[in-house]
């Protein structure tokens, strides 16, 4: 009993620190949001609507428009972006004369800032200056691919699929590199074709890759705040909203109000905390963790 | 589970590869009869493996051609060879279940599923597998996970089996075990195996012809019994027996400019033999004593029967070697002189 005390004294005082961080800024900031989510708050002063705000919030159209708007964004930019990382990855993954170039290329997105990727995408798609403007022409000139209706969201998700690409290729590179060449090799000389070599060797191996940078990607999309900003505020008429603009963006109904800002935020981490473990739950049982 | 006769043999003419200017093998000439079980022996980096991968198709040569039964293979893709690799690694796919894994090269010769089902639990079976079909590699020893790579392979009845070092990751008492059952299984399918490894005794044991490679060239191509009893060359004298062949130096044994090898079986300690080792070491291993000594400069190994009378550590004894029982090599290229 007496070496359980001393043990636990012990135990307390190595868990110390991390406990004193994890209370400091984790535990006491996520108490502070869902405290202040119940609170509606003017410039000056905060009233309690108690914990009732949250389900009316859920359910006001603001946040549901915007929670759509966050899922487009997400289903646009996540299997998107996982197939060109895959693709280049699986393009690089050969042992060929000046193929690091081509992965210092690919990754390169990983070192390049929101703010950096979005003022170049800001000036790409320029319907006066704009490179990519010019090329693809119609409503990217007239009046602009971030200023039209419909058209808005996609590109924003081009810039962000863009600025996530280095992130994914270098993780899906790292999952390739684990796959045993023999298994390439043996399906080889059983008869398997590119595809099926892909399909049966290659996505099974890199499976807990490919979940992990699905979870980290959603995440991001959810996440997603700067790209939106800088792009379109949000606009044209709320198109490209998202959860996350809605709790720190300008300019709409939650703008002045810290509570209400708040009260999505911490429904924003509630829906992703849902969406993390539907995603490991369901993906999960196609996932191979080797032998 | 025999299959239908198909002439298999393959020929290997001035084969050399090169990999980035280096070269792993180089001018080898093989004929590898149909049925036979060819043993590629050799220590590590001597191109054996090389060799196996260009039969398999997974390397293409640098130079020289393959040919497996009348046709010249070097433009032809593995799937097309009528070749099956079992590798060192097994390569099993670790996400699919023994069935999946055995039944893949028929799924991908798109064989119907049926059929392909009957073909797998037929291969399973001949190698004791049929009970393990619903399981993953990860949940079978190595022994298991090696048969499932053997009934991956026998599976399509190729024509050629090709092996690189497919025992080397299991434990000495499953890999005796092991190469009784390849053996049954070369007899059983009769077809033609060429089959890598490092191990002597693999290939003493499994092989109808062994061919020893050093350093990407083939040194000697026989049986097991010839390249034992008329080594062709030093190298292969000394990489196989165990112990190996004693080299003594030109002049100590017997007059004239070559080396001469002697089996340690072969020498005897007499009191009137014209070499004097000093002994260093004696091992008794039950059925045999070895007695590790130095003749000059030379490490020299004598087995002795365990009831005969051993020297001990310090002893200074002198050697015989009959006259029959000696090799001799040319001191310069270390190539045997028959006399």
């Amino acid at each position: 009993m007496k070496r359980r005390w001393r043990d636990s004294g012990l135990a307390t005082l190595m868990l110390g620190p991390s406990a004193v961080i994890l209370a400091l800024f984790v535990i006491y900031p996520l108490g502070k949001a869902i405290w202040l989510g119940q609170q509606r708050c003017g410039v000056t002063s905060c009233t309690n609507s108690g914990f009732r705000q949250y389900i009316d919030a859920f359910r006001s159209n603001d946040f549901q428009d915007s929670l759509i708007v966050t899922l487009k964004y997400a289903l646009i930019t996540v299997p998107i972006g996982l197939v060109l990382g895959v693709g280049l990855a699986v393009l690089a993954d050969k042992y060929m004369r000046g193929v690091s170039i081509f992965r210092t290329i690919f990754s390169s997105t990983v070192a390049t800032s929101v703010a950096v990727a979005s003022v170049m995408w800001f000036f790409l798609l320029n319907p006066n200056v704009g490179v990519l403007a010019e090329w693809i022409g119609g409503r990217a000139k007239t009046p602009g691919l971030l200023q039209s209706e419909g058209l808005a969201l996609w590109a924003v998700s081009a810039s962000s699929i863009w600025a996530n690409l280095g992130f994914t290729f270098i993780v899906v590179t790292a999952g390739l590199q684990g796959v045993p060449k023999d298994l390439y090799e043996s399906a080889y000389v059983d008869g398997a074709g590119g595809m099926r070599r892909f399909t049966n060797v290659t996505l099974p191996m890199i499976s807990p890759t490919l979940l992990f940078a699905t979870v980290v990607l959603t995440t991001r999309a959810f996440q997603s705040f700067g790209e939106i900003d800088l792009l379109t505020a949000g606009g044209p008429k709320g198109e490209t909203t998202t959860l996350t603009y809605l709790a720190y963006g300008s300019g709409l109904a939650t703008s002045n109000d810290d509570g209400l800002r708040a009260t999505v935020s911490v429904l924003l981490f509630a829906v992703l905390l849902v969406l993390a473990l539907v995603q490991f739950r369901g993906l999960e049982k196609r996932v191979h963790y080797g032998n | 589970m025999a299959y239908p006769s198909r002439v298999a043999q393959v020929r290997l003419k001035n084969l050399t590869k090169q990999f980035d200017g280096v070269t792993a093998v180089e001018d080898i000439n093989l004929d590898i009869a149909d049925r036979e079980f060819m043993i590629l022996l050799g220590p590590s980096g001597c191109g054996k493996s090389t060799l196996l991968r260009m039969i398999a198709g997974l390397e293409d040569p640098t130079e020289g051609e393959v040919w497996i039964g009348d046709v010249m293979v070097n433009d032809v893709l593995p799937k097309q060879r009528d070749v099956a690799m079992v590798f060192q690694s097994y390569a099993l796919y670790p996400h699919k279940t023994v069935q999946e894994n055995i039944e893949f090269p028929l799924k991908v010769r798109k064989v119907p599923k049926p059929e392909r089902a009957a073909a797998a639990l037929d291969a399973a079976t001949s190698l004791g597998l049929a009970e393990y079909m619903a399981r993953k590699p990860g949940a079978l020893s190595g022994g298991q996970r090696q048969r499932v790579a053997l009934a991956r392979a026998i599976v399509r009845k190729p024509a050629v089996f090709c092996m690189d070092e497919p025992l080397s990751n299991l434990d000495a008492k499953l890999r005796g075990e092991t190469r009784a059952e390849l053996i049954a299984l070369h007899q059983r399918l009769a077809s033609t195996f060429v089959y890598v490894t490092h191990d002597q005794i693999e290939a003493m044991t499994m092989g109808t012809r062994i061919a020893v490679m050093s350093r990407g060239h083939l040194e000697q191509v026989g049986t097991p019994q010839e390249v034992y009893d008329k080594p062709a060359s030093v190298f292969v004298a000394q990489f196989v027996g165990m112990p190996p062949m004693n080299i003594l130096p030109a002049g100590s044994l017997e007059p004239g400019d070559h080396l001469v090898g002697v089996r340690p079986e072969h020498l005897h300690i007499t009191a009137e033999g014209p070499l004097t080792m000093m002994v260093q070491l004696v091992e008794k291993l039950g059925h045999e004593t070895l007695v590790t000594g130095v003749v000059g400069s030379k490490r020299v190994v004598v087995r002795q029967e365990s009831d005969e009378a051993h020297p001990v550590a310090g002893d200074l004894v002198r050697l015989s070697a009959p006259e029959a029982t000696r090799h001799r090599f040319d001191a310069t290229t270390e190539q045997r002189i028959d006399r």
